[in-house]
């Protein structure tokens, strides 16, 4: 056991007793577990497979303290400014990984959703969090998904009732008051209940860029039959924060989940997403966009089960790479055995904006029925010459010829969100963090 | 109001143009003509500004400027158009978007006010019935999923809208069936004023029954060997190029 893997023990010891659910033997029984695993495995070296790409040194170096619930600068005036913080929701904001009541509002009293922080659904909601809770994602997988299970310490939990049709999102937002040294350990369940439709964002802002901290996300999904759920992901962390998070989801019949990945932020992004179509006609939609600048690390790592046939998966991540920034896709398509009339395509575009830019993707199939149709393809490139050419061709000069192709090539992603508050924001905010593009924001607001 | 002296232009190493001497007056349309490989759209490119497209020596006077010392976008803003033999589709990019900021481009390099948005579609909506253009396409990305008449027809209304001194219109007739390339050539034909002036590229003498040219010129091996009025396009169609590099 290294130094890190000792200060978490020591934080686990110092603190068990007032994490969530600190009287619930179940939920005891499972952190320790996770504990035990944590302290044989540790953070992941890099000669795991997984994670060959990846070092995860610079988080390792840290001794990061749990976060505790303290005074923070943050108002209702601050929330509005952040991305999608003025829009109609249900809204829950957790200020340095702890949630702050005053800043939410959740509009419980429809019923036909159900939010409530972690600690609160503990004790009120005992019986699904023990179905669920640590069901979907296994603890045991990696040290970061270990650490979670023992030392969570916030987080969410979503309940949206059977058939109900939620007509606003849901936003749970995560914001960094510029607060240095603290990890969360966030834990979000949502639970969709059949026929149910949603869209559900989880943002993760820093209203100060530059502080160091980290957040280490497990977000767990069940998606009852006949749901449609959309899960929005935004990542917008400080730049030297670190940011690893795991969503594991469970698609039963007839389900369709669709999520949104964006991955701005952060010294070293992690996202794991891993889907498991364990019934009949289920679909997912993967979509995601990273853009990395000087020294950034953004990795995404998919997973997809079509372990049942008649299932479709359809998976799209685009890349745009600038400085010395470096980013990792890998995306798995497992089909099982007798998951005939499976149907799998998969695609990862990456845009290097510098030569000391690089990319390492990895789209891999394994199929194992005979009856299906399954496609992948990834691609590297430069801005393409000719396009650079053309557009200077009709008077329009040369960086922002660069900026209306960096923009383009990004432009298919946001135009399938369909949370417009948020494509508008997104489209901002991907305006302002385009590697060497400053221009790009003067002239798409004179011309667009 | 253009002036091609002695022009050597090198592409990857090689000479292209080697002494390419051309004088185009206001208003008139000149036609290049010439087997492949004689350099015709390298002489396209070169007068654009082309990266890769090297001038070694020579000269290009525009409107009494060297032309040689402006970048691509400058030359378009000083009135330049290329017609693209290949039209360059750029997914993510929309048309309407594209056209906008090309016009606006030009007209801040005037020093005029930028166009709103409302007489920016009115200009557009009257160029789209000069050349007959769908307007379904303007809400398109440029030229993604065009046909290639569609494409062809997409450049002309570009240089409608953006209203060149010197149009340069490289192999518009290539990939094109008749009834599409008298279209084009009608819009072209409208286009036609005295202020305006175009070099018309082809391979064949086709165009020219529709675009009739002022002057003909025969490009070969990277210099013009002959010159003379349309009717040498219908002798070049009878006797095809050999007849000239026999006598030349």
């Amino acid at each position: 056991m290294n130094n890190t893997t000792k200060h978490y023990c020591s934080e686990h010891a110092t603190m068990k007793d007032q994490l969530p659910g600190a009287r619930l033997g179940w939920l005891n029984m499972s952190r320790k577990a996770a504990l035990a695993t944590f302290e044989k495995e540790g953070f992941p070296d890099p000669r795991i497979e997984d994670w060959k790409y990846t070092s995860v040194r610079p988080i390792e170096k840290h001794l990061f303290k749990l976060a505790q619930k303290t005074d923070h600068p943050i108002n209702a005036t601050t929330i509005n400014t952040l991305l999608c913080g003025d829009m109609a929701c249900h809204l829950m904001v957790f200020v340095d990984g702890r949630y702050s009541p005053d800043l939410s509002d959740p509009r419980n009293s429809s019923g036909q959703v159900t939010i409530k922080d972690l600690h609160t659904a503990l004790v009120e909601d005992t019986d699904v969090l023990e179905a669920n809770l640590g069901k979907i994602a296994d603890a045991s997988k990696n040290g970061f998904a270990a650490l979670n299970m023992a030392l969570m310490n916030d987080g969410a939990y979503i309940k949206i009732a059977d058939n109900a049709s939620l007509e606003l999102p849901i936003h749970l937002m995560f914001l960094s008051s510029g607060k240095e040294g603290v990890t969360n350990q966030t834990r979000i369940l949502i639970v969709a209940g059949a026929g149910s439709q949603a869209r559900i964002i989880e943002s993760y802002q820093s209203v100060v860029t530059g502080s160091v901290y980290f957040n280490n996300i497990t977000t767990e999904i069940k998606a009852e039959a006949n749901t449609d759920i959309e899960h929005y992901k935004l990542q917008q962390e400080s730049n030297k924060a670190f940011h690893i998070a795991t969503s594991q989801v469970a698609q039963a019949e007839d389900s369709t989940f669709t999520s949104f990945s964006i991955s701005m932020g952060a010294q070293i992004a992690r996202n794991d997403i891993n889907i498991r179509m364990g019934n009949e006609g289920a679909a997912c939609n993967l979509y995601g966009l990273y853009i990395t600048d000087g020294r950034q690390h953004c990795d995404f790592h998919t997973s997809i089960d079509h372990a049942e046939p008649h299932c479709n998966s359809n998976e799209s991540y685009k890349g745009i790479l600038g400085g010395h920034s470096r980013a990792v896709f890998n995306g798995q398509v497992y089909i099982h055995p007798g998951a005939q009339k499976s149907a799998a395509r998969q695609e990862n575009n990456n845009l290097l904006l510098s030569k000391s830019a690089e990319i390492d993707t990895k789209p891999q199939l394994e199929i194992h029925a005979d009856d299906v149709t399954a496609s992948h393809g990834a691609t590297v490139g430069q801005l393409d010459e000719n396009m650079i050419f053309y557009l200077r061709s009709r008077g329009i000069d040369y960086s922002s010829a660069h900026a209306l192709l960096v923009y383009g090539f990004a432009h298919d992603f946001i135009e399938k969100i369909t949370i417009e508050p948020l494509k508008n924001h997104l489209e901002d905010a991907l305006v302002d963090c385009i590697p060497n593009v400053g221009q790009l924001s003067e002239f798409l607001r004179k011309h667009l | 109001m253009l002036e091609i002296k002695d022009l050597h232009v090198s592409v990857g190493g090689k000479e292209v143009l080697k002494g390419l001497n051309l004088s185009i007056g206001a208003g008139e349309v000149h036609a290049i003509m010439g087997p492949n490989g004689s350099g015709k759209s390298t002489l396209s490119y070169a007068l654009s500004g082309r990266e890769g497209y090297t001038v070694t020596s020579g000269n290009i006077t525009y409107e009494g400027q060297n032309l040689l010392e402006m970048e691509t976008d400058e030359r378009a803003c000083e009135g330049i158009f290329l017609a693209f033999q290949y039209p360059v589709e750029i997914p993510g990019v929309n048309s309407s978007y594209f056209l906008k900021a090309a016009v606006n481009a030009k007209r801040r390099y005037r020093g005029e006010p930028e166009m709103d948005a409302m007489e920016f579609i009115k200009l557009v909506k009257e160029k789209m019935r000069t050349v007959g253009m769908k307007q379904e396409l303007l809400s398109r990305c440029v030229n993604e999923g065009f046909s290639g008449g569609e494409k062809k027809r997409n450049e002309i209304f570009q240089m409608a809208v953006l209203e060149p001194r010197l149009a340069i219109l490289d192999e518009t007739d290539s990939g094109l069936d008749i009834d599409a390339l008298r279209v084009i050539a009608g819009g072209v034909n409208q286009l036609r004023s005295k202020e305006r002036s175009m070099i018309v590229v082809t391979h064949y003498q086709r165009l020219l029954d529709y675009i009739q040219p002022d002057h003909v010129h025969v490009l070969a091996d990277g210099t013009i060997i002959k010159s003379g009025s349309k009717k040498l396009a219908v002798e070049l169609e009878e006797k095809g190029y050999g007849w000239l590099d026999k006598s030349a």
